[in-house]
């Protein structure tokens, strides 16, 4: 009864006028974000958070929620329209949706993707009300050697679950933890790493530097080179009878859409998967349980369902482990839980306690936000695909000068500004050979927080390293992420081995 | 260029700024402090360690040609990819180093009007508004709602009327 009180004031929280606008506003925002070839949830948090500052962090907060989730549905849109992904949460929404839009159903396509997002949303919203407190609960044992561990804990599983290359996803984590270092040493209050006693390094590099540059100046550098500025859009025909035909087509998907729903939660829920992997984890599990699988990828609605549904699941179960243990479960609620510290909110269990209105607020706006997102998704679709006919060259100029603008707001300091391009430009660079750059997103906003909680276990022990094993907590948690790093190197190795075997084996024979 | 020098030069200039983001590490204390814990310095001293092992093991896997970009004799960049990198990433620095001389919002005129007319080819009609627009918008919202001033540079002068309309 007492989550069901905490949630009526969170949605009397998120309808009050304000915060109600901003959520249609980030709904509609996040939609368009969604929608262009190149741009995602991540990139329009990054890009925005800086605009948030007009109103309080309760309106800011739930505005930029609502642009994640738009952007969740909005994907679909340029998956199906272009055959272009909105972003890499949508790629699976290609398989089937771009032929789907060359059957002449793109409209099909489009309504399965925003009832399996409105659905996938809803039972994912309902679970994360449900599981958030208890965890919140918990999560209150936690002294900062927990802290620390957990941090240590959400790192590994980058290496173990994220299936990038691992010497090189390992440096990632490293490089964005030491530019987080740079500034002033919170113990000591010394300068430290000040490169040619620039002023501008004083005051540290703000995690939003590097989430600008990598997701705005370095991910537009990446969409220019892949679309050369030019995007052809399906032509679709548009009418409601063939709405109210798609939803009646629908009802063989409903099971896939539930199990993707479930799916697409507890995969949001981990750290390195999110999104992306748990959209195509899902396309896969709706392939391997249909009777007929041979139709996937030729332009099967479960196809598109199964996909967004999870998506949108996923983005809620990344919201988890953000608010409860303030350990992002993606690379956008890695910003947002940066953009929360800006405003002087700690995530983690005590905002629970400390801030109810702030955290039921944003509960609540989820619930509104997922239904408000659906009837204008469907509502605007011909508009969303206007817009797609936009060229590249003029969203790709706009959106440098938010990043400029945008990046120079925080700290007022055109040093940033400077970094920015700098980090978008090797960012860019780094991309193009693989390295993956959420994990260093990740490291510069839980850097600082790291740091410190290790640090002061270590000055509360007096030096004694032992704590973090003695605790057990602590404990399994460090066991839990020396497994994830091992696990895959391991693999690794063998699977070496094996192709050595094989190698001298033909050799030999 | 091919991926595979890419990836060389990436790993040696990457290894490089680990050896130097080291020893200026330890400009701070990098050792333990006894009763304390690690210096000041030990946190990112022993990061920049672990990228420089990171850095090795993909030197080391390269020599061996074990990652795909190792084994690419693809080119890293076309020329008409190198071409866009170029423009866009040369006309925003111009454009940055232009903000601190005239201004962030005459510095963004100049670099939307560049971007529109000569990478993208788009007509004046599309062009002048769009490059004048913006950076208004943005004034309006950055000084007039938000209370942050933009850099002026030697333009300063020009806003005084504006600021008279908005303060």
């Amino acid at each position: 009864m007492e989550i069901l009180d905490l949630l009526l004031a969170g949605f009397a929280e998120a309808a009050t006028p304000q915060n109600l606008l901003m959520m249609v506003l980030g709904c509609v925002i996040g939609l368009f974000v969604g929608a262009m070839p190149g741009l995602g949830s991540v990139n329009g948090v990054a890009i925005l958070l800086p605009i948030t500052f007009l109103v309080p962090p309760n309106a800011a907060i739930i505005f930029l929620a609502a642009v994640y989730y738009g952007a969740m549905y909005g994907g679909a849109i340029s998956s199906v329209m272009l055959g272009i992904p909105g972003a890499s949460t949508a790629v699976a929404t290609v398989f089937d949706g771009r032929p789907l839009a060359m059957q002449g159903k793109a409209d099909y396509a489009l309504v399965a993707a925003a009832v399996g997002s409105f659905i996938g949303g809803t039972i994912s919203v309902i679970l994360f009300t449900l599981f958030a407190p208890p965890l919140a609960e918990f999560a209150l044992k936690f002294g900062p050697a927990e802290e620390f561990a957990l941090m240590m804990l959400a790192f590994a599983t980058f290496v173990g679950l994220g299936g990038d290359d691992i010497p090189k996803t390992l440096f990632s984590i490293c490089i964005g933890l030491v530019l987080a270092a740079v500034g002033l040493d919170e113990i000591s209050g010394q300068p430290r790493l000040i490169f040619g006693d620039i002023t501008g390094f004083y005051h540290g590099i703000n995690f939003l530097v590097l989430a600008i540059g990598i997701y705005g100046i370095g991910e537009m550098l990446w969409t220019l080179e892949i679309t050369r500025g030019d995007v052809q859009v399906s032509q679709a025909a548009f009418g409601l009878h063939r709405i109210v035909d798609a939803f009646k087509q629908l009802k063989d998907s409903i099971l896939t859409i539930i199990s993707s729903s479930f799916l697409g939660y507890f995969v949001g829920i981990l750290p390195a998967a999110g999104a992306t992997p748990a959209s195509l984890m899902a396309y896969g599990l709706a392939k391997s349980l249909s009777n007929t699988p041979e139709e996937f990828g030729k332009g099967k609605l479960s196809g598109v369902a199964a996909p967004e549904t999870a998506n949108n699941a996923a983005s809620t179960g990344s919201m988890l482990p953000m608010l409860t243990l303030g350990i992002p479960g993606s690379p956008t609620t890695a910003i947002l839980l940066g953009g929360m510290i800006i405003w002087g909110l700690r995530p983690g269990p005590l905002l629970f306690e400390n801030h109810p209105d702030f955290v039921w607020g944003l509960i609540g706006s989820l619930y509104l936000a997922n239904f408000f997102t659906v009837i204008i998704n469907i509502a605007f679709i011909p508009a969303f695909v206007a817009v797609l006919r936009l060229p590249f060259t003029i969203l790709a100029p706009v959106i440098f000068v938010l990043c400029i603008v945008g990046g120079y707001a925080p700290t007022q300091d055109m040093h940033d500004v400077w970094l920015i391009l700098l980090f978008g430009v090797v960012g860019y660079l780094m991309r193009k050979l693989d390295y993956p750059v959420a994990p260093a997103v990740l490291a510069i906003v839980l850097g600082p927080l790291a740091e410190r909680a290790f640090r002061q276990t270590l000055v509360g022990e007096r030096g004694d390293v032992t704590v973090f094993i003695e605790r057990p907590l602590s404990a399994t948690f460090l066991v839990l992420a020396v497994i994830l790093t091992i696990v895959p190197i391991v693999k690794m190795a063998r699977i070496r081995a094996r192709q050595r075997r094989a190698a001298e084996a033909s050799g030999g024979s | 260029m091919n991926v595979r020098t890419a990836e060389l030069l990436m790993a040696i200039i990457m290894g490089v700024f680990s050896v130097y983001l080291m020893w200026k590490s330890a400009e701070l204390e990098i050792g333990w402090v006894p009763r304390e814990g690690p210096g000041g310095g030990a946190w990112p001293f022993w990061l920049s360690a672990g990228m420089l092992i990171c850095c090795a093991a993909t030197l080391f896997r390269w020599f061996r040609r074990s990652t795909p970009q190792s084994r690419s004799s693809e080119r890293f960049m076309d020329r008409k990819t190198w071409q866009i990198f170029a423009i866009t990433a040369g006309s925003l620095a111009v454009t940055l180093a232009l903000v601190h001389v005239i201004g962030m919002y005459f510095a963004l005129i100049l670099f939307l009007l560049f971007y529109l007319r000569v990478v993208g080819a788009h007509s004046w009609k599309v062009v002048v508004p769009i490059s004048v627009l913006l950076p208004v918008t943005a004034f309006f919202f950055f000084e007039g709602l938000l209370k942050i001033i933009l850099p002026k540079g030697y333009s300063e002068p020009l806003f005084y009327p504006l600021y008279r309309l908005i303060y």
